[in-house]
């Protein structure tokens, strides 16, 4: 045991390991990539979507039912199928993992919209602000820290899930593990791993961080 | 100024909100609209402005039909009040009064400008504009609602239950700043509230509503009071409406003589003659004296406070004029009823 942890630390911190096509530095930013890129289409998706539903009220079951669907959705599955539709090319894991974040999105942009005071909505039209002025300069500002909240439990599911690039042989942190368990590298399998949670904690700890002080005037 | 014309409100669910309402609200002035919940008071009034489309009838603001007009642009040209106050959390106290000229377009630095000037006249520090709302108190919040309302200068303000949220200390100042203002601005108020007391005290004329959207009664408080249309008012008015009545008359011409001198009783006053308390050999009680424009009912309450049965008189710097006898101030309050025709 303490022997496999000395060489993950070994394998972890070595220059050679950091560098090349084939370098941990190389392979978190093509995670990198393929997560902002997923989750960025799935908020183009996601966001108009809850936005509408909160704004109208209509289609509420749409909000709430996309979240246990997401949850129940397997991702795998997911590109194998996509996989065996599309051949080989990144479109499966694309689409795998916007799949995965656009419920996270709509739920919470949704919750966002409806935790709105109507109260402040109503006194919003009756001050005289049009649809789209109550939606963009009342309910979105005030919506914005569970739609964040909702971009950023997408990343970070996302990220998590990234992995999967390499199981239809592209890169990512994946790499490490799908390449470690054909070779029976313990060490290379343990260390992707590692490397995944690493970036998903940090990613989680500092958008968290970003939100405190972004809605550091609001109570509650 | 605002008009009524057989306006019948039904909700989807098949309540009756409203029914058959015909009314007309005078330019200026605060006309209040009363009644118990579910009467029908806050349709008639989101109706003004559109907040609540009629099922029937018109509702012509100025000469001019709601129903043709584009809502937004309505809303902008009337002043809209709410309970809660309804402000924006997520903008500062001077943003917040500045939302309809900023929608009208008057540019930022001339909304601001003019919001600034707003929060003086609703009694808040200009250091409150930089602030948000939850750092505001309820009725500072309450004060920041109205200059919202009044930002845009519009000649008729909505007020919905403005002051229901706030303690009762919070709401008399409240109440005595918006009739502080009225003076000063003379706008046409529709003031919506349950409780006839606040009515009295604010309205020049008030509506009476009964559950199911009827109107039952609408004139000026002194004559609700004295002739209630039918049980239902005088119920609603309750059983101290005699008293009420007098809270609208003034002292003013109430007789009153020189303080008494070489009594049980002293009324001992400071260097400038101002009142400072009854007193005998060792005794000492507090004295609340009146001015003309207090209330016969206030005399009324003084004349069995005080010890002496007697009444003291100020005038507007707080200095002695006289006192006026309980037997006085008794024979003006039953001619006050007499006046309007209440039966004792």
């Amino acid at each position: 045991m303490y022997e496999l942890f000395k060489n993950l630390g070994t394998w972890l911190t070595s220059g050679s390991q950091w560098s090349g096509t084939d370098g941990i530095a190389h392979r978190l930013a093509e995670h990198l990539e393929y997560s902002l890129l997923a989750t960025l289409v799935a908020a183009a998706i996601g966001l108009p979507l809850g936005l509408l539903i909160g704004h109208t009220g209509k289609g509420a079951f749409v909000a709430i039912n996309l979240a246990s669907f997401g949850r129940a959705l397997p991702t795998v599955g997911l590109v194998v199928l996509v996989f065996l539709a599309s051949g080989l090319s990144m479109w499966p894991v694309y689409v795998a993992l916007v799949a995965l974040a656009v419920p996270a999105i709509v739920t919470n942009t949704y919750a966002g919209m409806t935790a709105v005071d109507p109260d402040v909505r109503d006194a919003a039209r009756g001050q005289g602000m049009r649809g789209g002025q109550v939606l963009l300069q009342v309910e979105l500002p005030l919506a914005l820290p569970l739609i964040m909240t909702g971009l950023r439990l997408a990343l970070i599911q996302v990220v998590a899930t990234a992995t999967i690039a390499a199981y239809v042989s592209f890169g990512g942190l994946g790499r490490y593990v799908f390449d470690g368990l054909a070779q029976r590298d313990l060490v290379q399998v343990l260390g992707g791993a590692a490397l995944v949670a690493l970036v998903a904690v940090t990613l989680d700890l500092a958008l968290a961080a970003l939100q405190r002080f972004l809605f550091r005037h609001r109570t509650a | 100024m605002i008009q009524f014309d057989a306006v019948h409100k039904r909700f989807p669910n098949g309540t009756t909100a409203v029914h058959d309402l015909s009314l007309e609200i005078p330019e200026g002035g605060v006309t209040v609209l009363v009644g118990s919940s579910g009467c029908g008071k806050t349709t008639t009034l989101r109706m003004v402005n559109r907040m609540v489309e009629p099922s029937s009838g018109t509702i012509l603001v100025g000469g001019k039909d709601v129903q043709r007009q584009d809502a937004a642009d309505l809303r902008r040209s009337i002043g809209y009040v709410i309970q809660q106050a309804g402000l924006f959390p997520h903008r500062t106290v001077l943003d917040n009064i500045a939302t309809v000229p900023l929608l009208l377009g008057w540019g930022r630095r001339k909304a601001r400008a003019r919001a600034a000037e707003l929060l003086e006249t609703v009694g808040l520090a200009a250091d409150a504009g930089r602030r948000y709302p939850h750092q505001l108190s309820g009725g500072q919040q309450q004060r920041v609602g109205v200059a919202r309302a009044l930002a845009a200068d519009p000649p008729v303000l909505l007020m919905d239950e403005p002051f229901g949220a706030v303690d009762p200390v919070v709401r008399t100042q409240l109440q005595d700043e918006l009739l502080r203002l009225q003076k000063e601005l003379n706008k046409t108020i529709v003031f919506v509230t349950h409780d006839i007391d606040e009515a009295v005290r604010l309205g020049d004329r008030i509506a009476i509503f009964r559950t199911g959207g009827h109107l039952v009664q609408c004139a000026p408080p002194a004559e609700i009071l004295a002739r209630p249309a039918d049980d239902f008012v005088a119920d609603f008015l309750g059983a101290e409406r005699g008293l009420k009545l007098l809270s609208l008359k003034t002292l003013a011409a109430v007789p009153q003589g020189p303080a008494p001198q070489g009594g049980t009783w002293t009324l001992v006053l400071d260097e400038a003659r101002r009142p400072l308390h009854w007193a005998t050999e060792d005794v000492r009680l507090p004295v609340r004296a009146l001015k003309d424009t207090d209330s016969l009912l206030s005399a009324l309450n003084e004349s069995v406070a005080s010890p002496t049965g007697l009444v003291v008189r100020v005038d507007a710097d707080g200095r002695l004029t006289g006192v006026s006898s309980r037997d006085d101030i008794h024979e003006h309050a039953s001619r006050a009823h007499a006046e309007v025709g209440v039966a004792a």
